[in-house]
């Protein structure tokens, strides 16, 4: 079997289950807002495994602008105008712009005082979305709109009380946003993103701007989370400052890890196991904060590459 | 460098074996729903087990299992034994949202209870009325949940923060005076007691100034500061569990407790037993007391709650026990499960006395659903006797006094066709 | 207006030492082994409760002597196991161990002790303030000055007059050197994270006895911590210090003026030395870029 049908084979069977995930999941315990869930934080995962994974960049405030994307769909829906589309560019901008505007403060710095000052910048957000509460309602979040039904003139997609359609709704974004990222990844950018992960200086050597080009795939990779940030206050009709903490950006870092940093479709894995095992877990003790960060260690120490990371090596 | 010698032998493929074999073991049972035969009805409540509110929840998960007991001795509803579904929202609003759609679309509950924070109880409430599930907000005060969001399906056993502040307020005017100093903490539970004190203590020709401090802030010295220099009769302490431990603590430490007496609210037992007993001190309201003498099961009650926790029932414990009780009750006497005629029939239900557990017979008001419970109005000090008892009832108001009219929460109840 | 304003100076330095103390531990970890510790907070819990077990047979001051060695102990065995293996590695690694084990420490001792906040008991003596004006410097709190101050002269002796202490300041400079030196690079790091927890387990004591003894306090307390760190200048603890101490003031000042911000307005330090002067105050550069 070539390398080539091999990879096509995976991506049919990764699409099979993502097209029918309502169909497999129920039967197993999940349900389909499960699915949803896993979807939107998948992408945002991708989405920093692109910052991440590609670039070798280590953010960890990166869900400041997964929680900035969330308000501005929200806010796009409660003050603009009660349509879902324009929320989810709304909240792709407010993410995307900020990011970038920071980013370009960021890039100088690398390696653990990079993450720390991403860390801190994150704060600065999560801070303001907690303080400002007449904008954005402040520790009890920003309530009081809700996803829009479509209306595409020939159908009328009611993604707010079907939870099916909703769920294809954002398959259908996710897409959008996973086929941006792969095209990016497969063009001479992409390529040169990787070439900065692998040696800095050589690139630098080469003639090639890291600076500018590390400015560029934060601020994309800041567009993505804002996407996903927006799907999120999506599913939740709701947004909250909580979307901007550290500890939700410690949770992608996690996925994106925990199914393999130098994988595309590894921090999907990732955000599944996460997410089902935390949904399960948290059901069936009180205790389940201690296995999740049991399960952080374990990863850490023993499974750094990630699970794809895993299968990978053992095939070499 | 240098390259890590584990101390042991463990490796990547023995974690990986025990983890197939364990996950194995789970993924059996309760992951695949399997047909059963009496099918139990399952009640299922959503609260904040880990994170800030741990404590309070917690307790509230314990009185609900006690009354779910109780039930089951009984007969359960309509014969059928109930069950319990419990599952944390860590404080967070998506997953309390996240976990009420997994409670009745995968679960198939026919009850919600929860959530004692009352952005996640307003944020679920928006899916149990999608749902058309009933609804009972055990412990979130905030006055919207009965308020301007209230809804058909949603009912609240715990007091809204008007209640508390209305109950008390008079009694702090008459025997302190009336310049105040607010402690308030800057989200919309603190906002609204205060508003709901100042309110009265502006009719009252009083005056106030106050401080808007975020959670989770660990030291008030700049707040106190203030206060200190704007010399009022009586701090107002609206901070809720930890933040009130900690602003108490130090409030006594700089020694304004003898320039000023101190008072609010809530401070509720869980908050009590976590201060020295130097800040065991000041005015406040308490949603329900375990020390009732006369008035009957309290006692059997707190016996119970004593045996479970080894300390004496709290407020939150009787939230989550009423709840249950409530939800049962009106099932066996409506002998239905249907929503909407649970809820008619619930709207302006008076609660027995073993369920009450009070001298009144406190009714959720047809207007609004809210619990007319008693408010316990008194004062904390020192343990007496019992280790837990902190607090003596001065006076016990009425929950309709202290509500005020169904028109002033802004509640336009909606009833489905 | 003056008088408020030297109030809350006074009081801001009192509560930047804290932030001083958790921040030095937090620093030197850091400089030396490149670890962000997210479960400072952690262990800063571990030694409030530790003290807490502890003083009902040895009383206050037994706790404040016994808690912070036995909380640097578990500190030396979770750096062993855990932090060790992970050294030649992407710093990506350890910021994750840390944020899990932060997450299993929270859980931990919410599991052992209960989610109820604990009463910690401070000597009476202590908890009186000092005049009636000047009502906020309580015993307590000078106390709280005075133990760091020691506890800041200890870790200066140490660092400039000890054998270990010369090999940790080395090692921040040029660990490869310290190593082809023939020195026990592994052992200096197990020393340097075990003082740094000592440190935070300290300030969990202190903590203990001002704020609600509970499973998620040490969360609120790492933030600004951070902080410190980056406006003092990363890899200078004397920047540390400062760093502390300024934000402290910084937060006291405005609640003169603008109580809501006082809390963003660290924040804003931050962003200000982010971008004027990125090394930080006393920090040099190239230090971790």
């Amino acid at each position: 079997m070539t390398e080539q049908s091999r990879k096509l084979i995976v991506l049919v069977a990764i699409w099979a289950a993502l097209l029918f995930a309502p169909y497999w999941m129920a039967p197993l315990g999940g349900y389909t807002a499960l699915a949803t869930r896993v979807l939107v934080l998948g992408l945002a995962a991708m989405s920093l495994n692109f910052l991440l994974g590609f670039t070798g960049v280590l953010s960890f405030g990166h869900a400041a602008w997964f929680g900035l994307g969330a308000y501005g769909a929200g806010m796009s829906l409660k003050y603009l105008a009660a349509s879902t589309p324009l929320a989810v560019i709304c909240g792709i901008l407010l993410g995307g712009l900020c990011g970038a505007i920071l980013g370009a403060l960021l890039v100088r710095r690398r390696g653990v005082y990079f993450a720390m000052v991403t860390i801190a910048f994150g704060q600065v957000f999560y801070y303001i979305a907690f303080q400002w509460s007449s904008v954005t309602g402040g520790d009890d979040g920003l309530r009081g709109f809700a996803r829009a039904p479509i209306d595409l003139g020939v159908l009328k997609l009611d993604i707010l009380s079907n939870a099916e359609v909703f769920y294809y709704f954002v398959l259908f974004c996710f897409a959008l946003a996973v086929g941006a990222m792969g095209f990016i990844l497969r063009s001479p950018f992409g390529r040169t993103m990787i070439a900065i992960r692998e040696n800095e200086r050589r690139s630098r050597f080469l003639g090639i701007p890291i600076e500018r080009h590390i400015w560029i795939a934060f601020s994309l990779s800041c567009f993505f989370m804002g996407f996903a940030g927006a799907l999120y206050a999506l599913v939740n009709n709701f947004a909250d400052p909580r979307g901007l903490h550290y500890s939700q950006s410690g949770d992608f870092v996690m996925m994106a890890v925990m199914g393999g940093m130098r994988s595309f479709w590894g921090p999907l894995l990732g955000a599944f196991i996460f997410v089902v095992l935390q949904d399960y877990l948290s059901s069936i003790t009180v205790n389940w904060m201690s296995f999740v960060g049991l399960l952080f260690v374990l990863v850490v120490l023993f499974f750094p590459r990630g699970l794809l990371g895993f299968f990978q090596r053992s095939k070499a | 460098m240098t390259i890590s010698r584990r101390p042991w032998s463990i490796n990547r493929r023995t974690i990986l074996k025990s983890g197939a074999a364990i996950a194995a073991a789970q993924f059996s049972s309760p992951f695949i729903i399997t047909a059963r035969g009496e099918t139990p009805i399952r009640i299922g409540m959503v609260d904040p087990l880990t994170g800030v509110y741990a404590a309070i929840a917690q307790n509230e998960v314990v009185g609900a299992k006690y009354a779910v007991e109780q039930i089951n001795a009984k007969g359960g509803i309509m014969g059928r034994p109930i069950e319990l579904l419990v599952e944390d929202s860590a404080n967070d609003v998506g997953t309390g949202v996240q976990k009420t759609r997994k409670l009745i679309e995968r679960d198939q509950v026919s009850f919600i209870i929860g959530d004692v924070n009352s952005g996640i109880a307003i944020a679920m409430a928006q899916v149990t009325s999608e749902k058309k599930v009933l609804h009972i907000v055990s412990g979130g005060h905030s006055d919207v949940v009965t308020g301007s969001s209230c809804s058909w399906n949603v009912f609240r056993v715990c007091n809204s923060t008007t209640m508390d502040s209305a109950a008390i307020a008079q009694t702090l005017i008459d025997k302190f005076g009336k310049k105040w100093y607010f402690l308030t903490p800057d989200y919309a539970y603190g906002h609204s007691v205060q508003a709901g004190f100042e309110k009265i203590l502006k009719a009252a020709g009083g005056t106030s100034a106050g401080s808007l401090i975020p959670l989770s802030t660990p030291d008030y010295s700049s707040y106190l500061i203030q206060a200190k220099a704007y010399n009022p009769q009586v701090l107002i302490n609206v901070m809720g569990g930890n933040d009130q431990v900690a602003s108490l603590k130090q409030f006594v430490q700089f020694g304004l407790d003898k320039q000023m007496a101190i008072g609010g609210a809530l401070f509720e037992l869980e908050s009590l037993r976590a201060v020295p007993d130097s800040a065991r001190i000041g005015w406040w309201t308490m949603e329900w007391w375990w020390d009732q003498p006369g008035v009957p099961h309290v006692a059997e009650f707190n016996a119970a709650m004593k045996k479970l926790t080894g300390g004496a029932a709290t407020a939150r414990n009787w939230f989550g026990y009423a709840s249950v009780e409530t939800l049962a009750v009106i099932a066996n006497q409506e002998k239905t499960l249907d929503a909407p005629k649970l809820a008619h029939a619930l709207s302006g239900f008076k609660l027995p006395p073993e369920i009450a557990l009070q001298p009144a017979a406190p009714d959720y008001r047809s207007g609004d659903h809210q619990l007319m419970s008693t408010v316990f109005v008194g004062e904390a000090h020192p343990p007496q006797g019992d280790p837990d008892n902190m607090f003596t009832i001065k006076s016990p108001v009425p929950g309709e006094k202290a509500a005020g009219s169904v028109e002033s929460t802004g509640c336009k109840m909606q009833w489905p066709a | 207006m003056t008088l408020l304003l030297l109030f809350n100076i006074t009081n801001g330095l009192i509560v930047g030492a804290f932030y001083v103390l958790m921040a030095l531990g937090l620093s030197l970890i850091l400089n030396l082994s490149n670890v962000i510790n997210f479960a400072h907070g952690g262990f800063l819990v571990i030694g409030g409760y530790i003290a807490y077990a502890l003083s009902p047979y040895v009383g206050f001051w037994g706790a404040l002597l016994l808690a912070p060695p036995l909380t640097a102990i578990i500190g030396l065995a979770v750096e062993r196991v855990l932090i060790r293996p992970l050294y030649g590695r992407d710093p990506l690694y350890s910021l994750l161990l840390t944020f899990g084990l932060a997450f299993m420490i929270e859980d931990g001792t919410r599991f052992i002790f209960g989610p109820q906040g604990k009463p910690f008991v401070i000597p009476p003596f202590l908890a009186q303030p000092l005049s009636n004006d000047m009502f906020f410097i309580t015993g307590y709190r000078l106390f709280m000055v005075a133990v760091v101050v020691i506890a800041i002269v200890f870790l200066f002796l140490l660092l400039r007059y000890t054998r270990l202490g010369i090999r940790i300041r080395a090692g921040t400079l040029d660990l490869e050197t310290v190593a082809a030196l023939g020195i026990n690079v592994g052992m200096l790091r197990s020393l340097n994270f075990a003082v740094g927890i000592f440190l935070a387990g300290l300030a969990g004591v202190l903590a203990a006895g001002q704020l609600g003894l509970e499973p998620t306090m040490g969360t609120g307390l790492l933030m600004p911590s951070f902080i410190a760190i980056i406006v003092g200048g990363i890899g200078s603890l004397p920047g540390t210090l400062v760093g502390g101490l300024l934000i402290g003031v910084a937060a006291g000042i405005t609640a003169v003026f603008f109580p809501a911000a006082s809390e963003a307005v660290i924040y804003v330090m931050m962003a200000i030395i982010l971008l004027t002067r990125p090394r930080g105050l006393f920090g040099e550069e190239g230090m971790l870029s």
